[in-house]
C-alpha cells in the first residue's frame, strides 16, 4: 500500500532559512531525514516544496476567480514538501513520519493514496 | 520538570486507577472475558455516578461497585441464557448472598463482612502477555486493563493510529475468552518464560516513554499519565506480587531496578533551557539518590536468589553508570564485562551497541585511545547490517567513535544518518551540534 507523507510547518520554520545562524541546523536536519528516507528503499516520489511566500494561491468565491501571492493568511501551517511511501504497514508509515523534522514544529500527516480506478 | 504538586496529582489519579484495576483483574479472572468485565464494571461505574451523590458514598466503596457489576454481568448471562456455564454458577452462588432484593439495588449490602478483594492483578498481567496473543499488543492490554488507561491515550504512545489500537485490543480480547486462556499463574516449568513475557512488555513501554512516546489525555485534561511512570509501576507490581522466595522474582526484581536506575536520572536529562544532556555530560547531583538506593537494593535482592538474567545484567550496568554519582569516575572495564555477559544471553542490537561502546571506552583505558576506538569499530562492524540500517544509536555510536579517531569526514556522514533517524528534537539539536564541530 502506498502512503503519503506531507510536512507542515508554520512560517517561522521556513524563516529560519533566512537567519544564518539558524539555516545550517534547519537544512541539516531535513537533509539527513531525507537521506535517511531515501535510504530505506521505501519511497516512490517525493519533492520539497519552496516556501509558500513565492507561490500563489487561486480560489473560485461567488462566481469571482480569486489569485492571491503566497498563501491565504488564515493558514497556520504550511506544506513544505511530501514524500509517497510503498508499505504493507501504516505502522512503518507512522515510523517514517515520527521522525521528520516537521514533528517538533508543524505537523506531520499520513494519508492512505488511493489505489488507481479499475485495481 | 514535574513539579511536587503534579506528582502528587499523578499518585492520586493512579490509586484511582489501581483500584479500577484490581476489581477489573479480579472480575475477569472469575468471569474469564476481559471485555465483558470491562462492560460490567464500567456500568457499575456509572450508577456510581448516578447513586452515590444522592445517596452517599457506601462504607465499602469496592464493595459496592464488585456488587453491582457482578450483577450487570450476571443480567448479560441471563439475556444470553448462558445459565449452564459454569463460571455463571460461580458468580451466582456468591452473589445470591448479596442480594436482598431488587429494592436494594442502589445499596446493596453484603450480609456478611465484605472480604478485601484479592489481588488477581499478576494473573491478569500473565493473560495479557500469554503466547496465543500476539506480542505488540502485550504492552497494550496491560495499560488497558490493569492501569485503566483508554485505548485512544494508548494509542498515541505506541504511534499507532487509535482505530488500529482499538481493533486489536478488541480481538486480543476475543482470542482470551474464545480460546478459554486461563487466567492463573503458569506451571514452575513454563513460568520463567511466561515472566519474561510480561516483564518484555513492560520494558517495551518503558522504552517507548523513555524515548518520548507519551500517553495521550482524555478529552479536557490537561495533562496524561507518564508512560514510563505507568511502566514503572507494573514492574514493581509484579515484583510485588510474586511469592518473595521465587526463583522467578529475580528477573522481575531486576527489571524493576533498571527501571528505577533510569528514572532517577530523568531530571538530569534536559539542561537549563530543556535542551539535550547526554548520560556522560549529565550533572551527577541532580540524580535521585533515594531511587538509586531503592534500586540497588533491589538487585541485592535478586543476586540473593542466584537466578541471573538479562534484566538484572542490564540493572547492573545501569548500577555501574550511576557509580558515578559516588565515586566520580564510571568504571568501564566492570561495565565492558557486564555487556559481553548479556551479549551472550540476549544479543539484541541495543545490547550489541552498548558492547562495542562499553569495550572502546576499557579498551582506551587499557591501551590507549587509538586501541580503543579501533575495538569498538570493529565490534560495530559486526553488527547484522539490515537491524542497524534504521537504529539511529548505531549511527551515534558509529558517529562518537570515527570522530575520536579523527575521521571526521566518516564521522559527520554517521551523525548525518543518525539525524535523520532520530525522532526528539532535543537529541536532534545536540546531534546537529556535533556533526557541526565536524566541518
Amino acid at each position: 500500500m502506498q502512503y503519503m507523507i506531507s510536512f507542515f510547518q508554520p512560517m517561522s520554520e521556513y524563516n529560519r532559512l533566512n537567519d544564518p545562524k539558524e539555516a545550517e541546523a534547519y537544512m541539516g536536519a531535513w537533509m539527513a531525514y531525507v537521506e535517511a528516507i531515501r535510504g530505506s528503499g521505501l519511497v516512490v516520489s517525493g519533492a520539497g516544496l519552496k516556501p509558500p511566500t513565492v507561490g500563489a494561491s487561486v480560489r473560485i468565491r461567488d462566481g469571482k476567480r480569486q489569485v492571491q501571492d503566497g498563501p491565504f493568511a488564515d493558514t497556520k501551517e504550511h506544506l513544505g514538501g511530501f514524500f509517497v511511501i510503498e508499505t504493507p504497514s501504516l505502522d512503518t508509515a507512522l515510523e517514517w513520519a515520527a521522525r521528520a523534522p516537521s514533528c517538533g514544529s508543524g505537523t506531520t500527516e499520513v494519508r492512505e493514496v488511493m489505489p488507481p480506478r479499475g485495481m | 520538570m514535574t513539579g511536587i504538586g503534579s506528582a502528587a496529582a499523578q499518585a492520586a489519579e493512579r490509586a484511582a486507577r489501581e483500584s479500577y484495576g484490581r476489581l477489573l483483574a479480579y472480575l475477569a479472572y472469575r468471569w474469564r472475558d476481559i471485555a465483558s468485565a470491562e462492560d460490567a464494571l464500567a456500568e457499575a461505574f456509572a450508577s456510581a455516578l448516578a447513586t452515590w451523590p444522592r445517596d452517599g458514598v457506601p462504607a465499602s466503596p469496592d464493595a459496592w461497585l464488585m456488587t453491582a457489576a457482578k450483577r450487570n454481568l450476571l443480567q448479560a448471562a441471563r439475556h444470553r441464557r448462558l445459565t449452564e456455564d459454569p463460571a455463571v454458577t460461580v458468580l451466582l452462588g456468591e452473589s445470591e448472598e448479596d442480594m436482598i432484593g431488587p429494592a436494594s439495588y442502589a445499596f446493596p449490602a453484603p450480609r456478611h463482612a465484605a472480604a478485601p478483594i484479592p489481588d488477581e492483578r499478576l494473573k491478569l498481567m500473565f493473560v495479557c502477555a500469554h503466547p496465543a496473543i500476539a506480542p505488540e499488543v502485550h504492552a497494550a492490554l496491560m495499560l488497558q486493563t490493569v492501569l485503566g488507561l483508554e485505548a485512544k491515550q494508548i494509542a498515541a504512545a505506541f504511534l499507532v493510529a487509535p482505530a488500529t489500537l482499538a481493533q486489536r485490543l478488541v480481538r486480543a480480547k476475543a482470542k482470551i475468552r474464545d480460546a478459554g486462556l486461563r487466567f492463573e499463574e503458569p506451571e514452575e516449568a513454563e513460568l520463567p518464560a511466561r515472566l519474561h513475557a510480561v516483564l518484555d512488555a513492560i520494558y517495551a513501554a518503558y522504552s517507548l516513554g523513555w524515548d518520548g512516546a507519551a500517553i495521550g489525555t482524555e478529552s479536557g485534561e490537561e495533562s496524561a499519565p507518564e508512560l514510563a511512570g505507568e511502566a514503572l509501576y507494573l514492574a514493581q507490581l509484579a515484583r510485588h506480587l510474586l511469592p518473595a522466595d521465587a526463583p522467578a522474582g529475580a528477573e522481575a526484581a531486576g527489571l524493576a531496578a533498571l527501571l528505577l536506575f533510569c528514572e532517577a536520572r530523568r531530571d538530569a536529562r534536559s539542561g537549563p533551557q530543556g535542551e539535550f544532556v547526554p548520560l556522560h555530560e549529565q550533572d551527577a547531583d541532580l540524580w535521585d539518590r533515594d531511587m538509586i538506593m531503592q534500586a540497588e537494593l533491589l538487585l541485592r535482592q535478586a543476586a540473593a536468589l542466584r537466578v541471573p538474567g538479562r534484566f538484572q545484567l542490564e540493572a547492573a550496568i545501569q548500577s555501574a553508570h550511576c557509580q558515578r554519582a559516588f565515586m566520580g569516575s564510571v568504571p568501564w572495564e566492570g561495565i565492558a564485562l557486564l555487556y559481553a555477559a548479556l551479549a551472550r544471553i540476549a544479543p539484541t542490537v541495543g545490547a550489541l551497541v552498548g558492547q562495542a561502546v562499553a569495550a572502546a571506552e576499557a579498551q582506551e583505558i587499557a591501551q590507549g585511545k587509538a586501541e580503543g576506538t579501533a575495538e569498538g569499530l570493529r565490534l560495530l562492524a559486526r553488527i547484522d547490517d539490515i537491524a542497524i540500517r534504521d537504529y539511529q544509536p548505531f549511527w551515534v555510536a558509529k558517529g562518537y567513535l570515527l570522530a575520536r579517531q579523527g575521521e571526521k569526514a566518516a564521522a559527520h556522514a554517521a551523525y548525518m544518518r543518525a539525524i535523520g533517524l532520530t525522532v526528539l528534537p532535543g537529541p536532534r539539536a545536540y546531534l546537529l551540534a556535533r556533526a557541526a564541530e565536524l566541518q
